[in-house]
């Protein structure tokens, strides 16, 4: 269970973990709490899947890499299959089931800018159903951030 | 700072070491009292270094932060609703920032339409605790837009297939 000590260690942590040799003291020491305790927390937060993921995010057209959001349309008798297909793929970061005729939507990280291309022709070709490629053309604000 | 000289911290923000780097904590940070020294360790590096190019990829925007990424079903956010909107081309520049501006909104992308089937050019997350405060950001949205928005919509996630985040293989 979440708790409010939980909900504040998380909360200041979606800004950031200082770069100093010991971080999580210094997190702990603003939040009241010691560094095992938010070790602890931290721990058990990721192994419950509160937390998805703690450390550095990494900006993938930075690394040289590319990203992309990517949409299909897949019946539902062949929701699955498809999303086993799509998930097999490392390149795919994230993919979300969406209520709308295009109701699969997933991110694709590559570390090659081309491998977009080659991994949608094969998501195309596996799953049988054809990938609307959405790349972003202009980034706005990526907060990322949300009061919990 | 100008665009030629952040297209030279671009070519050359990444060496070998930083690739490593990339590859060891793309899992995630060790958590234990001195995880800087203990990437240290695994990479050969001595923890000053590693502290330095954490930073310095922090700075070119190499890293967007490090930091805790909550799953939000989790913590109450159990709408999360990716909005939409149709916008003309040549207005995007100037509410693109408007929108990325708000509070409830986490990111906001211009990608390109695909007509008939996707009209739409302008993405924004919208997350809330219920679908009716949801609603009520978008109606705020809406408003702001007034009549440059020529429709939209909002796509609420059903289910988490996968979040794994990035990963490279190296």
């Amino acid at each position: 269970m979440i708790d409010a000590t939980d909900r504040d260690i998380v909360n200041a942590l979606q800004s950031g973990l200082p770069l100093t040799p010991r971080p999580y003291a210094d997190a702990a020491a603003s939040l009241g709490i010691s560094e095992a305790e938010l070790i602890k927390r931290l721990r058990r937060l990721l192994e419950a899947g509160d937390l998805t993921r703690f450390g550095p995010l990494w900006h993938a057209e930075k690394l040289g890499g590319a990203l992309t959001l990517a949409a299909m349309s897949v019946p539902t008798a062949d929701f699955e299959r498809a999303a086993e297909i799509v998930n097999s793929f490392p390149q795919v970061a994230h993919n979300y089931e969406r209520d709308h005729a295009l109701n699969m939507w997933f991110v694709l990280a590559t570390e090659q800018p081309e491998e977009v291309e080659s991994v949608i022709a094969e998501i195309e070709s596996l799953t049988g159903h054809p990938v609307l490629n959405l790349p972003k053309l202009e980034e706005f604000y990526v907060g990322l951030r949300l009061e919990l | 700072m100008n665009a030629a000289l952040n297209q030279l911290i671009d070519d050359h923000a990444l060496d070998a070491t930083d690739r490593r780097l990339v590859i060891e904590t793309q899992g995630g940070l060790p958590l234990t009292s001195q995880p800087y020294l203990a990437l240290a360790h695994r990479l050969g590096l001595s923890e000053r270094e590693v502290i330095g190019r954490l930073k310095r990829l922090l700075d070119s925007g190499a890293i967007r932060r490090i930091g805790a990424v909550p799953n939000h079903y989790r913590f109450g956010y159990r709408a999360n609703g990716m909005s939409v909107w149709d916008l003309p081309d040549e207005e995007i520049g100037r509410l693109g920032p408007m929108i990325g501006a708000l509070d409830f909104v986490s990111h906001a992308y211009h990608r390109p339409r695909h007509l008939p089937v996707w009209p739409y050019n302008l993405f924004a997350m919208v997350h809330g605790r219920t679908r009716e405060e949801v609603e009520e950001q978008v109606a705020q949205i809406a408003a702001l837009l007034g009549e440059t928005d020529r429709g939209h919509r909002v796509l609420y996630s059903t289910r988490i297939l996968k979040k794994t985040g990035l990963r490279f293989t190296g």
